[in-house]
């Protein structure tokens, strides 16, 4: 497909693709009897018009980013991670255990433990599945989508039966000691003198998330192992001949893209300052629409996470202002997938008309 | 375990085998013509939805019914145009449908009906009734026999006799006719069914709108046949069951039924802990039993159990030479 220059490729077709997306949601808008303009302009007041609706857009980007990198870790391998899910799960697992194993006495400590804590249970749950394509040739997609309703089932057996304290009704962890609680933006921000709403549970984890961003680029593009992943993901066979091992790149790959979904919990665990049920609450599955709409990018996932967070932030909004119920956001993250995952040729075909055209004008 | 209980326990094992075995069958045309579909679920929830909404509205379980496959198979076809004719992601594609079916009943349950994205609850004509087949009663009182035959064998809805005898049907389309051996060969060597004249691209339609058939029939049975009415997510993962089931039959169809009969059979189980506490002597937390169907297909994926082979040209877009 040389045909459509790499800005167009980069930029217009993702572009175009959220477009149509939008344009179907506000379609489905009209088609329920409310109006897709005034909901948009309650998604930006209820989002932009205060602190607080800024911090939670960047509290649920921060999920997203997480999970978005994990897809697109695993996109880059041509693998199709849809465990994140599980595997945020299972950082949460992580995470509130290393929180609640001892009494941290400060969060700059408290905070690398818990992140390595929620990493290593995450790449442990796509170990398995990782294993099992590398080695038996089961498919990935169905091994992770198993181990997602493993991981819910694990998740409410272990809060009800285990780490539930004695005489609690409430299927949750013990709250996490003094020491685990991570500083809020408005508390950084604070310091520096930038008042900022601490309704929002936005917080240190929002810069652990764009440093990842970059040592996924670095990782991706300039080093060994990221060129050897994108080889395997552009022709195994081509990455066999040169002495890549599929194998080996599977499973690193999947125990990263597990890593970083697992890691997330150090953002929505650690602000809840205890585990819950259902904590995760389909974040694993938004960064499959992130990671497709940001084009496996690290800063096309940071654009689409704050767009998610975005429209996940307003939903609340409209659903509490309007008769348009948060599902709406469900219904915008299926037509983001579709346009720009599954229906990507939709858009590219014609447009690769129009550029040949043009070309044939010039020349 | 006493034999009542045990009867009990089979009965509601049938009844929840049944939009399984729908679901799994759907899947089982579509996988077996080279299309990947983990939209079960988002069109078994989209039926499940449209059915009881229409019936609820109507009056009419037929109608309803008509509504649900309807709405499955606009599913299907959105499936089949991503898939086959825009060559698409597969995979992304189920993955789209299922959060698209997720958001929109809620969405439109709401605007219809205002109960918190529920439908009103059905009644009389507007859900499939229990049928007794003859003699049922008359021959309860023989010994085993006649309980198996009131119980367990009569007394369901239409749809579940409907999914049983779809079993035999799909096996007769699938090996014994012309149409069953080309859908076959279209998902393991596409190439040569289209060398032979015949058009790839209409048969996987075929095959996604038959499976868009079968996942309806699944959801509208569990919105009017098993429960009286929709409620949001009321598929809860079954579509992945059915999907975990269709591996562990290795995509055939008599397979598939006794797949379905043993994970529908540990759904019934994790509804009565007590008949399970009373069997093995000791308790078993309900959540393993809710996640040994996905731990089975692990395992079963992992080929240590028999290896299950999916159709070769799965999840490739066919696209012909130039």
């Amino acid at each position: 497909m040389d045909v459509i220059p790499k800005w167009a490729d980069a930029i217009l077709i993702p572009l175009i693709s959220i477009l149509l997306a939008f344009i179907i949601s506000a379609l489905v808008i009209l088609a329920i009897g409310e109006d897709p303009v005034r909901a948009l302009q309650l998604m930006v007041q209820g989002t932009f018009g205060n602190s607080a609706g800024i911090g939670f857009m960047l509290f649920y980007a921060t999920n997203f980013i997480f999970t978005g990198l994990a897809v697109a870790i695993a996109f880059h391998a041509r693998l199709f991670n849809i465990g994140g899910e599980g595997q945020a799960t299972l950082g949460g697992l992580g995470v509130a255990l290393v929180c609640l194993s001892l009494p941290w006495p400060h969060w700059t400590l408290a905070l690398p433990a818990a992140l390595i804590g929620g990493a290593l249970f995450g790449a442990f749950w796509a170990l398995i599945p990782a294993y099992l394509q590398a080695k038996r040739g089961s498919h990935i997609v169905i091994t992770t989508i198993m181990f997602n309703f493993i991981a819910s089932a694990v998740m409410v057996y272990l809060l009800v039966e285990v780490l539930k304290p004695a005489g609690s009704m409430d299927p949750a962890s013990p709250r996490f000691p003094e020491g685990a609680h991570l500083p809020r933006m408005s508390d950084i921000l604070g310091a520096v003198g930038i008042p900022f709403s601490d309704a929002a549970p936005v917080n240190v984890s929002f810069f652990v998330a764009l440093l990842a961003c970059y040592l996924f680029w670095l990782l991706v593009w300039r080093t060994r192992l990221g060129y050897e992943i994108r080889a395997y993901g552009q022709s195994e066979s081509a990455a066999r001949y040169a002495g890549i091992s599929p194998t080996r790149i599977i499973l690193i790959t999947m125990l990263i893209s597990g890593a970083l979904a697992g890691a997330m919990a150090i953002n929505n665990v650690m602000a809840a300052e205890r585990l819950v049920l259902n904590s995760v609450e389909g974040a694993g599955f938004i960064g499959i629409a992130v990671a497709l709409m940001g084009r496996s990018h690290p800063f096309g996932v940071l654009l689409a996470s704050l767009l998610f967070g975005f429209l996940v932030q307003g939903g609340a909004e409209i659903d509490f202002w309007t008769n348009i119920p948060r599902e709406l956001i469900v219904v915008i993250q299926a037509l983001v997938i579709l346009f720009t995952g599954a229906l990507d040729n939709m858009v590219r075909m014609p447009l690769a008309k129009v550029f040949l055209m043009l070309r044939k004008r010039e020349g | 375990m006493e034999f009542l209980t045990l009867l009990q326990v089979l009965d509601s094992s049938v009844r929840l085998a049944t939009p399984l075995l729908f679901a799994c069958l759907a899947g089982l045309f579509s996988e077996r013509a080279g299309i990947f579909d983990i939209g079960l679920e988002g069109k078994m929830l989209a039926a499940a939805f449209f059915s009881a909404a229409f019936a609820a509205v109507s009056g009419s379980v037929w109608i309803g019914l008509l509504a649900g496959i309807g709405a499955s198979m606009v599913l299907s076809l959105i499936h089949g145009l991503a898939s086959i004719t825009f060559r698409g992601n597969q995979l992304i594609s189920g993955v789209a449908i299922n959060f698209l079916a997720s958001g929109l009943t809620v969405l439109i349950a709401q605007d219809w009906f205002q109960q918190g994205g529920r439908t009103p609850s059905l009644s009389g004509g507007a859900r499939f009734n229990e049928i007794t087949l003859p003699f049922a009663d008359t021959l309860r009182d023989v010994a085993y026999l006649g309980p198996i035959y009131s119980d367990l064998i009569s007394g369901h809805t239409a749809l579940v006799y409907v999914a049983f005898l779809t079993v035999p049907l799909t096996w007769y389309v699938l090996f014994r006719t012309r149409f069953g051996l080309r859908l076959r060969a279209v998902g393991e060597n596409p190439a040569a069914v289209d060398t032979a004249g015949i058009s790839v691209i209409r048969l996987r339609f075929t095959a996604v709108l038959i499976c868009g058939v079968l996942c309806g029939l699944a959801g509208a049975y569990l919105a009017t046949g098993l429960q009286a009415g929709f409620v949001r997510e009321m598929s809860s993962g079954r579509g992945y069951i059915a999907l975990a089931a269709l591996i562990f039959a290795k995509w055939r169809p008599w397979y598939a039924l006794w797949a379905c009969l043993l994970f529908g059979f540990l759904q019934a189980l994790s509804l009565r802990p007590d008949a399970v506490t009373a069997l093995v002597q000791v308790r078993v937390p309900g959540q393993f039993l809710d996640a040994l169907p996905y731990i089975l297909t692990v395992v079963i994926l992992a080929g240590f159990v028999g290896k299950a082979t999916p159709p070769r040209a799965g999840g490739e877009p066919y696209v012909k030479e130039r």
